[in-house]
């Protein structure tokens, strides 16, 4: 794609489109919805944070350097894990916050590893233009996946206690007591990314389609990209989320095949 | 057969030294909060004592794999647990979890019929009432190969009349099987009818006197 196909938006055009804004304001005001300060809030964030990242990846790319690149990757990863541990809805201990970790780090990095050397085969390697964007979106998907199944397996845990107790009772392994309720969760991880992927093409554009089309870039070579990207984030939710439901059943469990605090008075 | 020497489960309950002797029926009496359950899941280890030791066979159960164990010491709980699926499901599923090969239909039914549940096999069990589901529990727990039946109360959903039945019709299984019974309940007379043995948790409870100071 060449510089002179992207539409280029000016400032007035931009500021045009903070009159959605400013009706959403509007509207919530009269209604005496009271979320003005919410939206003035997040409009702010959403434009600095944008306004700041975009001057920030435009030195990266104009300076690509490996360790730059990676440690931008470290960082959304970072985030990503502190962002699971907030975006639950329920109470997470140490120990599922652990493996929560080791799963984001793992599942993540050997996704990407194979998606950049083997699929896309960048060159150089951290070829910023690439690597960040779609480590941001490899990180954000898996993300998103992992906090649906931490709260699924959390909740079913919590909710199913008595059957997998019965279960163990009958002489199952901790894994096979806890099996459905792991297979559940692991469901719920996958959902969004399966559904994404059934309406993709139809019912809407992916983002990062129609941002290269916006760019200029012929809809056939986009489209390969997001196929190859799909594909990348399918496999990395379900191996992330994998490796995390693997760990952290066991976490429910001492080392006597035990549910863990199950003491009561009668 | 089960032995505990020292018991000790910190303002729950403390037991020096009961012995339960194979083959035979032992009730567990008691009020409640004297900790009645918790000594059944102590014997199952679902749950470990603060201090003491348990013995199966002489052997410490510290020393043997819990999962075995429990598959030996199998226990019922006073709420059945019932897994999505028909009654012919959850009667394997005890099978199944323990590695144990399924039984045929023809044997199910027959467990079925000794616990007076003329059901389908077919039949989605969560369609079942609460006592029928405690029958189909114990039913489950009869085809296991265990040689120690732990019972939490397994008559509580049921009628008087049902509930002598299939009591007596279970007591009957473990005497014909040589297996070992030990059973939660709160119907003294049916302890003096069945049991060989009775415990009475009153006397080991620390629950109990700590609620009865607090009275004061």
């Amino acid at each position: 794609m060449s510089e002179s196909d992207a539409i280029d938006l000016t400032l007035w055009q931009l500021l045009f489109a903070y009159v959605f804004i400013v009706i959403l304001w509007i509207i919530v005001r009269v209604k005496g919805i009271p979320r003005e300060k919410l939206i003035i809030i997040s409009t702010l964030r959403m434009t600095v944070q944008l306004i700041l990242v975009g001057y920030l990846l435009m030195i990266v790319f104009e300076h690509p350097h490996p360790i730059v690149t990676i440690v931008i990757v470290l960082f959304m990863l970072g985030f990503a894990i502190y962002n699971v541990f907030k975006r639950a809805n329920v109470i997470i201990n140490i120990s599922v916050k652990k493996t929560v970790a080791v799963a984001m780090v793992l599942g993540i990095s050997i996704s990407m590893i194979y998606f950049l050397f083997v699929v896309l085969q960048l060159d150089p390697w951290y070829n910023p233009q690439l690597f960040i964007p779609i480590g941001g979106m490899i990180i954000g998907n898996a993300m998103t996946g992992i906090t649906l199944g931490v709260n699924q397996l959390l909740i079913g845990m919590r909710e199913q206690k008595a059957k997998v107790e019965g279960a163990l009772m009958l002489g199952a392994t901790p894994k096979e007591a806890s099996h459905s309720i792991i297979n559940e969760a692991f469901d719920s991880a996958m959902l969004p990314t399966i559904n994404s992927m059934v309406g993709m093409g139809i019912v809407f554009l992916p983002g990062m389609m129609t941002g290269q089309i916006i760019a200029g870039a012929s809809p056939v070579s986009a489209v390969k990209y997001q196929i190859a990207i799909m594909l990348g984030v399918a496999g990395t939710v379900s191996i992330t989320v994998i490796i995390f439901l693997h760990l952290a059943y066991k976490t429910f469990f001492n080392h006597r095949a035990q549910l863990q605090e199950t003491k009561q008075n009668d | 057969m089960l032995q505990v020497e020292n018991l000790k489960v910190n303002a729950i309950l403390e037991m020096d030294q009961v012995k339960i002797e194979a083959n035979k029926v032992t009730c567990i009496i008691g009020k409640s909060g004297s900790g009645k359950s918790t000594f059944l899941r102590l014997l199952n280890q679902l749950t470990s004592p603060d201090e003491g030791n348990i013995y199966f066979k002489e052997q410490d159960i510290t020393e043997l794999d819990p999962i075995q164990l429990r598959r030996m010491i199998t226990m019922v709980p006073q709420t059945p647990i019932i897994f999505p699926g028909t009654v012919r499901d959850n009667l394997l599923v005890g099978q199944t979890l323990s590695g144990m090969d399924p039984t045929t239909d023809s044997q199910l039914m027959q467990v079925l019929n000794r616990m007076f549940l003329n059901k389908s096999l077919d039949m989605p069990a969560d369609d079942l009432s609460g006592g029928e589901k405690q029958r189909l529990a114990l039913a489950r727990a009869m085809l296991l190969s265990a040689e120690v039946f732990l019972l939490d109360e397994p008559s509580s959903a049921l009628d008087n009349t049902t509930a002598t039945e299939v009591i007596d019709a279970f007591t009957a299984f473990v005497k014909e099987s040589n297996k070992t019974m030990v059973m939660i309940t709160h119907d003294l007379q049916l302890a003096e009818r069945i049991a060989d043995a009775t415990i009475d948790m009153n006397q080991y409870s620390l629950s109990l006197d700590r609620k009865e100071y607090s009275n004061e």
